[in-house]
């Protein structure tokens, strides 16, 4: 028997609450079937289970809020034992707080090890203090230690976090996305200032942690759109009103295939070191319409037709804005990619979602003044930007990527 | 009679005193307790300790033994398997190795190859530690190889309460206890109660509280912990010393709290280095406290050779005061 536990939707989650049980002891459940409803601060999720299982007993009531980690069910695997943990960040109490917390994914057991510097030594790094910088949020690689040979010792810590404390600057806020398309679905989140407040706090708690950590790089390059956007146009001139394909989905298509070029940029940055992903989880940020944002996952982003791209996306902004997120489309992201340029916004610099290690960005198409080879003429022009995490790649990748993605934008035959 | 009920006064007396009345205490409650090794009657033992014993309780009860120390000590488990409450006396630790197969092999294993059906209730008191000049026959720190051994307790008393209390404890204790007196304490003097509260036999002690550093010791050593804790105190760096008393079994709850507080820890001890009772608490401090270290566990320990006769090099031989107050300021800052 293996316990089901309460799962971590997000680095900032540590607690959530039971709405409902879609299932009853003696159930039988496929692999991303549904067995509850959690409501966080990003509204409720539909969790689904990670391997076929057989429900033995629910111990939790609805309405309970418990801390992530929390036995919430006992379940069989009628295949072998290895149920639930496959993906869910699960069985770690609160004593292992702070390795829920980098520990999105856990589906890999990753060996720790201690933090190295830029130029490769490894850090001396006492217990305590590195598992109260773990705590503290406190980047050990930017502190000099005081003990014997520069080992960095509890007081270092201790000092770097209240150094931080005093400096630290107001929460960036990550620019809110404005819808690209408007599927009329009646809003069903509960809409309370008491919701907004909490989502508002986890926005702030994971920005925080972004600026506080992440060394941020931003690279930005002009992209000529205008024979995408004809063909596009074409495409879209085979398909009826309603399958009509966004330019946006373009965009998605072609950063998944840049990432199969780069998958550097694709991954976590997880117990200081880069834990490249292999699947493309392009985390796509959507705005609520009663304020605050979330990033659900379009699985496979890479391996999709941009007709299912585009399903996808219409289906995940319907169930976003209806608060019927599943677990997995929370977790799952591994970069994000946010456009404002339907809001006339024309090039922006984005704050990464922890562990992640990149954010790309989309600004407005325009017409522009355009010269090439000698001459000059008018074209639709975009700024692409990355943001990319300089523990975990260097600019240089950074600028791979956009060209990779300029490059795959170029033959939108081919996405 | 005059036993009123006003409080009774302290007593002043001796560590050799507190041994001696522990004894005399446990011969006149229990007629099954006897004592018994070389040197313990006529002469009134070698440090003096059951002086005057021999006369009070007579020869039945005070026994001088033939120098032959496995013979005794297997005599001793007899009578406890016989059902009598024996006190062995081992002059010296270094003497007790003769006796090691009986300690060893018999009493600690008894239960054991009976199938649970005979305790051995046998004390055994043996004399231990250097610094008297006694050279490398005498002189040697050995209890913590006996803690080594499943099946029995070693008991360290520091103390003068536990040289007084913890002689009756142990025999009560239905299986084979082990107590290690410190020759240098015998003339430590101090006051205790005239009606000392019983003693237990497995927990370590704090004997001064502190937030910085937790020094570990237990018999003699404890004395030199707790004087480079008032030397550090005055330098602003607070130590907590705890006593361990009983070195089996090791009370590792009163340390990894400690080490929890304080993030640092030193054990002091009279013993070798190698494969030592400082050895075995490191480890467990590393196995169950591992997160809460800021610094390595440091050792302060006697010098790996035979205890040396001229008293310079002994007294270099030992763990010192000032080398525990050294080790814990370099800890502390991070530098010498």
């Amino acid at each position: 028997m293996t316990d089901f536990c309460m799962p971590s939707l997000g680095a900032d989650m540590k607690t959530g609450t039971l709405v409902k049980w879609h299932v009853k002891p003696g159930d039988r459940l496929k692999r991303g079937d549904i067995i509850a409803d959690v409501e966080t601060d990003k509204g409720i999720m539909e969790i689904e289970v990670f391997e076929d299982c057989v429900i033995d007993e629910l111990l939790l009531k609805p309405e309970t809020e418990v801390p992530v980690g929390t036995v919430m069910a006992k379940i069989h695997s009628e295949v072998a034992k290895k149920v639930t943990e496959a993906k869910v960040p699960i069985k770690e109490t609160a004593k292992e707080k702070h390795l829920i917390e980098s520990t999105k994914p856990p589906v890999k057991t990753t060996v720790t090890s201690t933090p190295v510097t830029t130029d490769g030594k490894r850090l001396r790094v006492s217990p305590i203090a590195r598992k109260l910088a773990a705590e503290l949020g406190v980047d050990l690689t930017q502190i000099k230690g005081t003990g014997a040979e520069g080992a960095i010792q509890e007081r270092d810590v201790r000092q770097a976090a209240a150094l931080a404390d005093k400096v630290e600057e107001p929460a960036i806020e990550r620019p809110v996305e404005k819808p690209l398309e408007t599927p009329a679905a009646p809003a069903k989140l509960p809409s309370s200032a008491e919701f907004q407040a909490g989502m508002r706090r986890a926005i702030a708690a994971a920005m925080s942690r972004s600026n506080r950590e992440i060394p941020h790089y931003y690279l930005e390059t002009q992209i000529d759109m205008s024979h995408p956007l004809k063909w596009l146009e074409m495409e879209n001139q085979k398909r009826s009103i309603k399958d009509r394909i966004l330019p946006v989905v373009l965009l998605i298509k072609a950063t998944a295939k840049a990432l199969t070029e780069i998958p550097e940029l694709n991954g976590y940055w997880i117990d200081d070191r880069l834990q490249v992903e292999e699947s493309i989880h392009i985390g796509f940020a959507i705005s609520l319409r009663q304020g605050g944002l979330v990033t659900p996952a379009i699985h496979h982003a890479d391996t999709k037709s941009l007709d299912e791209l585009m399903a996808a996306m219409r289906d995940l902004i319907e169930r976003t804005r209806g608060g019927r997120l599943r677990s997995s489309e929370l977790m799952d992201a591994t970069i994000t990619l946010t456009s404002l340029g339907d809001i006339g916004v024309e090039k922006v610099f984005g704050v990464i979602y922890p562990p992640q290690v990149a954010l790309v960005g989309f600004g407005k198409i325009t017409e522009q003044p355009w010269a090439e080879r000698g001459m000059l003429d008018v074209r639709s022009v975009m700024t692409a930007t990355l943001a990319g995490d300089h523990r975990a790649t260097d600019g240089i990748i950074g600028a791979r990527f956009l060209q990779a993605l300029n490059t795959q934008l170029q033959t939108p035959e081919q996405l | 009679m005059n036993t009123s009920i006003q409080e009774a006064q302290p007593i002043h007396l001796t560590y050799r005193e507190a041994v001696r009345e522990a004894l005399r205490e446990a011969l006149r409650k229990d007629d099954r307790v006897f004592l018994m090794g070389e040197d313990v009657g006529r002469y009134g033992g070698a440090f003096g300790v059951s002086k005057g014993l021999l006369q009070e309780f007579g020869s039945d009860r005070i026994m001088d033994t033939p120098l032959c120390e496995s013979g005794f000590t297997g005599a001793g488990i007899g009578a406890a398997l016989g059902g009598m409450r024996p006190i062995v006396e081992v002059m010296t630790v270094n003497f007790s190795l003769l006796a090691a197969d009986q300690i060893l092999n018999t009493a600690a294993t008894y239960l054991h190859m009976s199938g649970g059906l005979f305790n051995v209730p046998l004390v055994i008191r043996m004399g231990t530690g250097g610094g008297k000049q006694l050279a490398a026959q005498h002189s040697h720190s050995l209890e913590g190889w006996y803690a080594h051994i499943p099946g029995i307790k070693v008991l360290t008393p520091a103390t003068l309460e536990d040289a007084r209390g913890m002689l009756w404890t142990a025999l009560e204790d239905p299986d084979p206890v082990l107590i290690f007196e410190n020759t240098l304490l015998y003339t430590m003097e101090g006051d205790i109660s005239a009606n000392p509260e019983p003693v237990d036999i497995d927990r370590a002690k704090v004997r001064r509280a502190g937030t910085d550093v937790t020094l570990i010791s237990y018999s003699a050593s404890l004395f030199k912990a707790l004087d480079a804790a008032e030397t550090l105190a005055q330098e602003g760096i607070e130590a907590e010393v705890i006593d361990l008393r009983t070195l089996r079994p090791l009370d590792d709850e009163t340390l990894l709290t400690s080490i929890a507080k304080t993030h640092r820890a030193v054990i002091i001890d009279e013993g070798w280095r190698s494969g030592s009772i400082s050895a075995e608490i490191s480890a467990r401090i590393m196995e169950k406290g591992f997160y809460d270290l800021d610094v390595p566990v440091e050792r302060i320990c006697a010098a790996e050779v035979p205890m040396p006769y001229a008293n310079h090099l002994e007294q270099a031989a030992l763990p010192q005061v000032a080398t525990i107050i050294q080790t814990v300021k370099r800890m502390v800052t991070g530098h010498d």
